[in-house]
């Protein structure tokens, strides 16, 4: 079997937090607690869950915006989670990030071109054929040359969305961690950039680590699909497995809440009661368990780990 | 046929700046019935929400003027009356719930104190009874610790806690017209669909009717009974939800419909709607939906149709179905 | 069932429609400044005073140390605008001569004190832990003493004279300067696209240069505009307590001095320069005031 381009093992991620006005007892916020998954070559690994599950915690470590507390981080092999700041630098170009705000992340005081051109720049890219490269990515993200001397706020999001994925496209990088792209554009603008990311990935073989909420938005792109429920994987399978034969009961639950365009269809949902815990804070046991249907003593107590069910399909759930 | 409670007929709302005039709301009819659950679907800047916002007559602090059509509740003229009258619609007989619970409390204000204010207004309730009524309207959206949670501020409070509190409040007075703008697109998937849920429980109870403004087609199809689409400050078609969704009409509808990846779909592309959102510094002549429409004919190019009645309660602003009868308005 | 139909006639290539042309955010500077009639007027009175302080000593009628023992105290008339002062010099020459010393020991003390605060901010705030500590540690001791005590403190070190005032101008503007710049960069180096920046390898010198010196930059403007004042009003005292500028230099504080012997029976000795201090003062801060809403993006409309 290929060795995987990407591999997280046992990731941590502790935001140290202080109660109380004068410092007092240290506290931690397990933002991500004890993640591992690996990405194959060109494949598209989907990560779902609600806000405060950790997602975009674990795709900004990957990126190593974020140094992780505890785990390791292997690309193509090469441990990066222990690389200091210049190391880390020179490995950047490998893999590229796409932002969730597309009116955030371009700065507004530059021009397309000199956005576009900025990795090129960073990572010494000869002086001479930059504008040629810029022009090119422009128009491989459906955008026309004469965009380039525009500054961002002359865009709509759509198109911003574009730049930031051009930017991203720059020095060819191997990975994307593509952190929720749509949620910020108009759903008949949605399409377009899913489209746009499927074509790049065949036309210039990349992985994606994709991070959304939208539960129809990863079936659509993904390949592979992770759940993650406060700061845990809690499910991760081949897509048909996950969205046909969810196992996990807040995969269940998940499927069940994502309101379903057509007024025919009734279904038996599931409502969760309550509210997502604190990560400050977690629940002992399995996480879930103040929420779950079918929560056991056992529950309460153990830890479930992530396990191996069926063929690909790993779950960390007592039933199982 | 059924009792009309909010008619709004080609309401025009306009935004003077600087730079000119912005047609935010241009041609929009929506009329809602006693108990029913209207949905109004659009992307960003399609005018939605001026729309709620010129019903609540919430748009004296911003440069925006409704400079024609009419809007009638309950038969009454609410551009005519005053704004002592208003007053007393507002909060009573409409509510309104926004997207941001957080912006939309007051952070300095005690939960049940926010509750109980519009009660002892409106239904001249005194203190003690305001209070008890405010914990037995937090019990009724299903908060836990109702008793304590009246005393607490909003910031102590989850998105999710948030916005069922801003429903007690909306539902405090029962009114008979609520107003949701986009109530649950702030929150995670397996809040809203308790919200929703509530929603709709509170609406059969109270025969509350709702115009539910959102963007997201889930919502539309499990929520309501009626679809009004809208594009650029129009209406662009408005039928039952199962016409909506089964046997669309406009174009701009149909690519809506299908550039929405569904759960179990299994395609490998999205059918997209080309182009952009018109902005209002490039509203495009004629049909504002014709750059992007992929059976644009030379005609739309030029003229902007007129909302017509296609079919039994199926009305569409398109050119393809000029033939049919033209709607009154 | 149609979404084949459709499907098809729908995916063609994208269409470019780019949005229409929005205005470049200098023309959006100006659509906002121009509205604020006071800060315009403001904004007028300084170029004008930039304009004397290039040409005063040509246009002047007078020379700045033409004695005419014939004419001492005299008030304004049609050949004195302004009167004379003690020793018959032209008053009205003399500001306007002095316009141009003003404006260079106001400028160069601002500049070198913005610069030395921008630096220092800059390094502050990106870096953050101990050396932001050290930093600010050292400017609050600044903060500690009132301006105008701190300036006397470092002449009193260094030896009157006009070079000076400046040096000690420049040193306690470093920490307001300082202390501002470090909060927008704090602001600037948390939005996403300086995290975008670092996501795709960018060394730390050039976010700060590329990004974040751009983001602080209509801080540092506005702050240097209204600094202006608040120099020139520093340098006028100093020289009036004879620390700065000494006499005969036509330095307007140093001429406030020399006619407060006068105040009685010659009080527009006295006047004419003081009312050119706060003219330029009050105009500055104005136009200050003015960029500010301006510049700041959070201001619309």
């Amino acid at each position: 079997m290929e060795a995987p381009l990407v591999e997280v093992k046992n990731l941590k991620k502790y935001f140290p937090k202080n109660k109380g006005l004068f410092g007092g007892k240290k506290f931690f916020v397990k933002a991500v607690d004890d993640v591992s998954f690996t990405i194959k070559k060109g494949e598209t690994l989907g990560l779902v869950g609600e806000s405060g599950c950790g997602k975009s915690t674990t795709g900004r470590m990957l990126m190593r915006l974020l140094d992780p507390t505890e785990g390791q981080i292997l690309f193509e092999g090469n441990e990066i989670s222990s690389l200091n700041d210049n190391q880390i630098r020179d490995i950047r170009k490998e893999f590229q990030m796409v932002f969730q705000d597309p009116y955030a992340s371009l700065n507004p005081r530059m021009k397309v071109s000199d956005i576009i051109a900025e990795p090129l720049i960073v990572h010494g890219y000869p002086k001479e054929k930059r504008e040629e490269r810029v022009q090119h990515l422009l128009e491989v993200v459906g955008l026309n040359a004469y965009h380039a001397d525009r500054f961002p706020h002359e865009f709509s999001g759509g198109q911003r969305q574009r730049i930031g994925i051009a930017r991203a496209l720059a020095v060819n990088p191997k990975l994307i961690v593509a952190d929720e792209p749509v949620s910020a554009l108009d759903v008949s603008i949605q399409s377009q950039i899913l489209n746009l990311l499927k074509d790049l990935q065949e036309e210039f073989n990349l992985t994606y680590l994709f991070i959304a909420h939208d539960l129809s938005v990863v079936e659509h792109i993904s390949d592979r699909v992770g759940v993650m429920y406060l700061g845990k994987i809690v499910e991760l399978a081949d897509k048909d497995n996950l969205y046909k034969e969810p196992l996990h009961p807040y995969t269940k639950a998940l499927l069940s809440a994502v309101p379903v365009p057509n007024p025919r269809l009734k279904r038996e949902r599931i409502i969760l009661t309550g509210d997502i815990p604190s990560p400050s804070n977690p629940p002992s046991g399995c996480t879930f368990h103040t929420r779950c249907p079918f929560a056991m003593e056992e529950c309460k107590k153990v830890v479930p780990q992530l396990k191996e069910i069926s063929d690909r399909h790993f779950v960390s759930c007592h039933l199982y | 046929m059924a009792e009309k409670i909010l008619e709004i007929k080609n309401l025009q709302t306009h935004f003077t700046s600087d730079s000119g005039v912005v047609k935010a709301v241009d041609g929009v009819t929506i009329t809602v019935n006693k108990g029913e659950t209207v949905g109004v679907v659009g992307e960003s800047g399609c005018g939605k929400s001026v729309t709620s916002l010129s019903v609540m007559r919430l748009l004296k602090d911003t440069p925006g003027k409704i400079v024609g059509g009419t809007i009638e509740f309950e038969g009454k003229n609410l551009e005519a009356i005053s704004e002592k009258e208003m007053r007393l619609i507002r909060g009573n007989e409409i509510a309104m719930i926004f997207q941001e619970p957080m912006t939309s409390l007051n952070p300095v204000y005690k939960i049940g104190r926010q509750i109980a204010e519009a009660v002892q207004l409106h239904l001249k309730y005194d203190k003690r009874q305001a209070r008890e009524h405010a914990i037995n309207m937090l019990k009724l959206v299903g908060i836990p610790r109702a008793e304590e949670i009246v005393d607490e501020f909003p910031y102590q409070l989850s998105g999710g806690m948030r916005q069922r509190v801003m429903i007690a409040m909306a539902m405090a007075c029962k009114p008979k017209l609520l107003i949701a703008d986009e109530p649950t697109t702030a929150l995670d998937v397996t809040i809203q669909a308790q919200i929703l849920d509530l929603m709709r429980k509170l609406s059969k109870e109270g025969d509350t009717a709702i115009m539910l403004i959102t963007h997201d087609l889930g919502v539309v199809a499990e929520m309501c009974d009626r679809v009004v689409v809208m594009y650029a400050g129009k209406v662009v078609e408005e039928a039952d939800v199962f016409t909506i969704f089964e046997n669309p009409k406009h174009p701009y509808t149909e690519g809506l419909l299908y550039s929405v990846p569904k759960l179990g779909q299994k395609v490998d592309r999205l059918d997209s709607i080309p182009g952009n959102v018109p902005t209002p510094s490039n509203m495009p002549e004629g049909c504002k939906f014709a750059p992007r429409c992929p059976k644009v004919m030379d005609i739309c190019r030029q003229q902007d149709p007129d909302l017509l009645l296609i079919d039994k309660e199926h009305t569409c602003r398109c050119w393809l179905y000029q033939n049919s009868e033209v709607l009154e308005v | 069932m149609a979404e084949m139909k459709v499907g098809e006639v729908i995916r063609q290539p994208l269409p470019q429609a780019v949005n229409g042309t929005k205005s470049t955010p200098k023309q959006e500077f100006w659509r906002k400044f121009k509205k604020q009639k006071m800060a315009l007027a403001a904004g007028f009175f300084v170029v004008i005073l930039f304009i004397l302080g290039i040409i005063g000593p040509f246009i002047a009628p007078f020379g700045a140390a033409e004695f005419d023992y014939d004419h001492i105290l005299e008030g304004p008339s049609a050949a004195h605008w302004a009167g004379t002062d003690a020793y018959g010099r032209d008053i009205f020459s003399r500001i306007l001569i002095g316009t141009r010393l003003s404006l260079f020991v106001s400028l160069l003390s601002v500049f070198l004190g913005s610069v030395g605060g921008t630096i220092l901010g800059l390094i502050s705030g990106y870096y953050g832990k101990w050396i932001d500590n050290l930093i600010m540690r050292f400017c609050d001791i600044l903060f500690a003493f009132p301006g105008i005590l701190l300036a006397i403190g470092i002449i009193a070190i260094l030896g009157p004279g006009l070079g000076n005032v400046v040096i000690a101008i420049s040193i306690f503007s470093v920490p307001i300067f300082a202390r501002i710049v470090r909060s927008s960069t704090l602001q600037v180096k948390a939005t996403v696209y300086v995290e975008a920046t670092r996501s795709i390898g960018a060394k730390p010198r050039r976010i700060i240069w590329k990004h974040i010196f751009p983001g602080t930059l209509s801080s540092i403007i506005v702050n240097f505009t209204m600094r202006l004042g608040t120099a020139i009003l520093t340098a006028a005292s100093l020289s009036f307590l004879g620390l700065g500028a000494q006499p005969p230099s036509p330095e307007w504080g140093a001429m406030l001095s020399g006619g407060r012997d006068y105040l009685n029976n010659a009080p527009h000795v006295t006047f004419f320069p003081g009312l050119a201090i706060f003219l330029t003062v009050l105009a500055f801060n104005l136009f200050g005031d003015g960029l500010r809403d301006a510049l700041d993006p959070k201001i619309k409309d």
